[in-house]
């Protein structure tokens, strides 16, 4: 799946977890823009990972501060 | 010069906030003297301990206290020692061997604490390419561990047997697997469902490793824990323990059957850079481990204890961990920290202890008041216990 494929499934799953209807772009940050806890972080990661098949190690997530980067993870760990 | 402390600055403001309403400080408690294991001094006044995993009431055991006095006329203080060096001395070995007949496996390895034992277990077995698949509601200990190691970690929804299957089949083929579960989870004191989790793990070929801390002593016709309890233990790789809880000590270990274990001894460094137990501390665990072999009169009465606290509390109109007691440990949850404080301190003026638990160390952020029982709380004080909480919940207004 290319990029702007995988960003347009992403962006419908972070839709239920962005309560404040933040406005999403590349540079938007889940801690700070999103104020996503770990718990939110959680079930968020667990929705990409079962729609895309995928894991997203916690080393991983370690790497990924922004929306961008969640994509650009994404497209690489589908091969 | 950046304060390198100033990442601490929104804790110190929310404790000062708890503090400014005038709140005894929940985290500052003092014991001033300790008459039994269910009953200290606080603040100069007799309090009831129901906050101590003491679960099986072995800190003043005669044997046991006896056994630690004569290690100390015999050993001395301390090892001042590794175990691979001048630390390991013959308690060492005789409380390896009492816990290796506790649990009739082969192996045994004693750390200084529970906290080393997991700590050194799972960043030492895992490393660069394997993949650790555990439980989101891991203890601390568990989540170290992790961190030190080298492995890729992937964490599944608490007790969510589907999430975990799933995360272990995307895992690439040929990675060295190891699940790790705990036994009762000491939050709100609820078991995995061990038996279909080890199964779902050994078929997709990974190692399984299970803390027991708070089951040891207890659950399980032999008090060898939740996987014992149900029927799975023959199939878990490692066991992780600790002499803190029901053996009522200090110390920590892990059991295996694995043919290999005894080279921990030489790459855990958790084990190796650190000075062993004293001769006194392991010599009570020794007499305490062979002791609780034999506890199921007690066994029987703590499951009583559970019971009657789990229903008193549920009928006073308290909101529990747990729909069912599964466990020595019953989660009061509290709506927020304030009024959790509020609570613990009103229990605490009523003499009783209960622990505060609040984020992050809490699932879902919730704020708790756990509460442990032993066995050696009577029937009577259970019931002292019950009145306290239905006196202090109406005066801080938790219960009507």
């Amino acid at each position: 799946m290319d990029r702007a494929a995988t960003a347009e499934k992403i962006a419908a799953l972070i839709e239920p977890f962005n309560k404040k209807g933040v406005a999403i772009s590349d540079a938007t940050t889940f801690a700070g823009d999103l104020e996503f806890d770990s718990l939110t972080v959680m079930d968020f990661v667990a929705a990409i990972e079962d729609d895309f098949d995928i894991i997203i190690t916690m080393n991983q997530q370690a790497e990924i501060e922004n929306y961008g980067q969640l994509v650009d993870a994404v497209v690489k760990l589908q091969g | 010069m950046t304060d390198l402390f100033s990442k601490f600055d929104p804790l110190i403001e929310t404790r000062r906030a708890l503090l400014a309403t005038g709140v005894t400080d929940p985290f500052n408690l003092v014991m001033e003297r300790v008459v039994s294991p269910t009953v200290a001094m606080c603040n100069g006044r007799e309090t009831i301990l129901l906050g101590t995993y003491n679960y099986m009431g072995m800190t003043f055991d005669p044997d046991v206290i006896e056994a630690g006095k004569q290690a100390l006329d015999d050993f001395g203080s301390g090892t001042t020692g590794s175990r691979v060096l001048n630390g390991t001395y013959a308690g060492h070995r005789a409380v390896e061997e009492a816990l290796k007949e506790f649990y009739a496996m082969d192996h045994a390895m004693v750390f200084s604490t529970g906290y080393q034992a997991n700590l050194g277990i799972i960043s030492t077995i895992a490393g660069k390419g394997d993949y650790i698949v555990l439980d989101i509601d891991s203890h601390a200990s568990i989540w170290d561990g992790c961190k030190m190691g080298d492995a890729e970690v992937v964490p599944f929804k608490h007790n969510d047997i589907e999430a975990m299957e799933k995360r272990l089949k995307r895992i690439p083929e040929g990675a060295g697997k190891l699940v790790v579960l705990e036994g009762v989870y000491s939050m709100l004191g609820d078991i995995a469902p061990l038996k279909d989790m080890i199964r779902i793990a050994k078929e997709n070929g990974a190692m399984v490793l299970v803390d027991e801390a708070h089951s040891m002593g207890f659950i399980g016709p032999n008090g060898r824990g939740v996987a014992e309890d149900q029927g799975c233990l023959d199939d878990v790789d490692f066991v992780i323990g600790t002499f803190s809880k029901s053996v009522g000590t200090v110390g920590g270990f892990c059991v295996s059957n694995h043919p290999k274990f005894e080279i921990m001894r030489l790459v855990c460094r958790p084990y190796v850079f650190t000075a062993s137990l004293p001769p006194s501390v392991v010599a009570t665990a020794a007499t305490s481990i062979r002791k609780l072999m034999h506890g199921s009169n007690k066994r029987t009465h703590l499951w009583e204890n559970s019971k009657t606290l789990h229903k008193g509390l549920r009928d006073a109109g308290f909101t529990l961990g747990t729909e069912t007691p599964q466990s020595a440990i019953i989660a009061v949850i509290m709506p927020d920290l304030e009024r959790g404080a509020a609570m613990w301190e009103a229990l605490l003026r009523e003499g009783l202890y209960v622990n505060l638990a609040r984020p992050p160390a809490t699932p879902a952020n919730m704020t708790l008041l756990r509460c442990s029982l032993c066995a050696e709380h009577s029937a009577e004080q259970v019931q002292t216990i019950l009145g306290m909480f239905e006196r202090a919940g109406k005066a801080v207004g938790i219960i009507d």
